[in-house]
């Protein structure tokens, strides 16, 4: 089977909900074979919707898709048969184990017998939930569930996995645990991943080129760095001691860039107009002015400041005035 | 194994599973009915008394209705899980799979028809340690399963229906009342022709559960009249023709997929 095969390509793609507006608006996405494709947007942005439509859950109003070399539309079987999914909720059954998951699901993909039993003990091992296979889903934290959900979407071997927000609601350990196994993924097993979520860090951590969505549009894409160095410039937040003199500081902050929103309660930002904003001349004015601080940091320009550039807003709080219906987020 | 019915008969094992691990689910639908059973079979003894009532044995003459009682039961269990499945995105996971839309519905209710004949079997057991005795010997309690099982699909179906219609527990459960009513405007506790409110009669006749109750219960105290069994059996295989062409409907509906 050729590599390109491996590859997820849309062209205009788009879904409207019935009384609502489109979630999906005219997406372009091409994601190369063996790639971790982080698909970044606020809650309601579209990007379940996506999924949905590449993984053939649903039908796309307009447009076209292909993945692994299959069309969504006219092809949806063998779509399936080429992709894993973990969906945005770990859809488990509290009563069964989680050896029984693996089984149901290995029989639905048609793997039965003795093959069967050895792929459950292999994938259950490979997510370090050989000790606890036997206990019903209700005793599993939310990480164990989130790898159990990895560990079914990988019974028949796909080429390609979608992964919906699948650290959402996680702690850090089981974060970072889940990301490694996704990594080792791609890395050792070429396998494509296009992976949704709202966390910054996840997307640069993890992705080797990110989309962000908002609104159904796609509104930047590239590799971290390169969507990182389009802004280029740092910003610099400044807390004053006495809230008083925020307007002050405002003024004096503003001589140096733009002003922006800031990320903490009183803080006042600017992005800075070069980029190498010099914080020793910025100290001085400040100190002239008479204005005294309570904070002060330099931000490195981050996936949230692309997507602040882009769309006006920050990326954190900015789907609570994006929500469209089904599916539900993203 | 055929993999289809290999896939039918796992989903199916994982609803009896899922049911045995619930005890709530096991045992009311076993308790309840014989509970009301008891009940009735001690506060209307008397009607035995009437002129031509069909038997002198009132806890034989309602048996059929545990029977009835029993499948709407199992059945509302077991969609109120189906509609969870849909909630929580297990039904997405399972069309993520090669697995076919019907392999999905008839796994789903032959695990329901596993749980409704085990309660068939409970039912016989402990009216046949308190002397009740069916007319029609052994062939009798076995076309009784046999009718057991398409009442349980019949109602199944619906409620599967229901459940993908509605993807919702809270609607799912609120056919519990609606079947009940059905039930309690049957012939349930006195034959049609005792009925002297001509409203109540016919709407018991009109009403399908009855031709169910009536069924299961020839077979308890009559000899084999096949007229009434086979009216029962008409019935249940009309509601489950109904009942599956709407399940199937919704179910291509729900499953959008391509």
């Amino acid at each position: 089977m050729s590599p390109r095969e491996n590859s997820i390509v849309a062209h205009g793609l788009v879904r409207e909900f019935k009384k609502g507006p489109r979630a999906v608006d005219g997406i372009e996405l091409r994601v190369d074979p063996g790639e971790i494709y982080g698909f970044l947007g606020p809650n309601g942005a579209g990007k379940s919707t996506t999924v949905h439509m590449l993984t053939t859950l649903l039908p796309p109003t307009a447009g076209t898709a292909t993945v692994g070399g299959y069309d969504v539309v006219e092809d949806g079987p063998s779509v399936r048969k080429t992709i894993g999914a973990a969906l945005q909720e770990a859809a488990l059954d509290p009563y069964l184990t989680g050896r029984e998951h693996l089984r149901l699901q290995c029989t639905m993909h048609g793997i039965t017998g003795e093959q069967r039993k050895k792929r459950s003990a292999e994938l259950l091992a490979r997510v370090g939930l050989t000790e606890a296979a036997d206990r019903k889903i209700r005793g599993y934290s939310g990480g164990m569930k989130r790898r159990l959900d990895l560990a079914l979407a990988l019974v028949h071997w796909p080429r390609i996995l979608f992964l919906d927000e699948p650290t959402t609601g996680l702690d850090i350990q089981s974060r970072t645990a889940l990301w490694e196994e996704v990594g080792r993924l791609a890395k050792d097993d070429g396998v494509t991943v296009f992976l949704t979520t709202q966390y910054l860090e996840e997307a640069d951590v993890l992705a080797d080129r990110v989309g962000i969505i908002d609104h159904g549009h796609l509104v930047a894409e590239g590799t971290p760095e390169q969507l990182k160095a389009e802004i280029a410039r740092s910003t610099i937040e400044a807390v004053p001691a006495d809230p008083e003199q925020s307007g002050a500081l405002a003024a004096v902050l503003e001589r140096f860039g733009v002003r922006t929103t800031g990320f903490g309660p009183g803080a006042v930002a600017v992005q800075l107009a070069t980029s190498d904003g010099d914080i020793a001349q910025i100290v001085r004015a400040l100190d002239g002015e008479g204005v005294r601080i309570a904070h002060l940091q330099i931000h490195e320009p981050t996936l949230d400041d692309v997507f602040l550039e882009k769309t006006g807003r920050h990326l954190e709080g900015a789907g609570d005035e994006n929500e469209v219906g089904e599916p539900a987020a993203g | 194994m055929h993999t289809a019915v290999l896939q039918a008969a796992t989903l199916g094992r994982r609803a009896v599973v899922r049911t045995i691990r619930q005890p709530a689910n096991v045992v009311f639908p076993l308790i309840f009915p014989m509970l009301l059973l008891a009940v009735n079979a001690g506060g209307l003894r008397a009607e035995t008394t009437l002129p031509g009532f069909p038997t002198d044995s009132f806890l034989a003459f309602a048996l059929a209705v545990p029977f009835v009682q029993g499948a709407l039961l199992a059945t509302i269990n077991a969609n109120v899980e189906f509609a969870r499945d849909i909630q929580t995105g297990f039904l997405n996971r399972l069309a993520l799979t090669p697995v076919r839309g019907a392999v999905l519905l008839l796994g789903q209710l032959g695990g329901l028809l596993t749980i409704a004949l085990v309660q068939a079997l409970f039912y016989l057991v402990v009216s046949f340690a308190f002397g009740v005795r069916l007319e029609t010997g052994v062939g009798g309690a076995l076309v009784l399963l046999v009718l057991e099982a398409m009442i349980a699909l019949a109602f199944a179906s619906f409620g599967c229906w229901a459940a993908l219609r509605t993807g919702s527990t809270e609607a799912v459960q609120g056919l519990f009342p609606v079947f009940f009513v059905f039930l309690f405007l049957s012939s349930m506790n006195i034959p049609r022709d005792f009925m002297e409110t001509d409203w109540f009669r016919w709407v018991a006749t009109i009403n399908p559960v009855s031709y169910l109750i009536e069924a299961v219960r020839s077979l308890v105290i009559e000899d084999w009249n096949w007229e009434t069994i086979s009216l029962g059996f008409g019935v249940a295989s009309g509601m489950c023709l109904v009942g599956f062409a709407l399940a199937s409907h919704a179910l291509i509906n729900r499953l959008e997929r391509t």
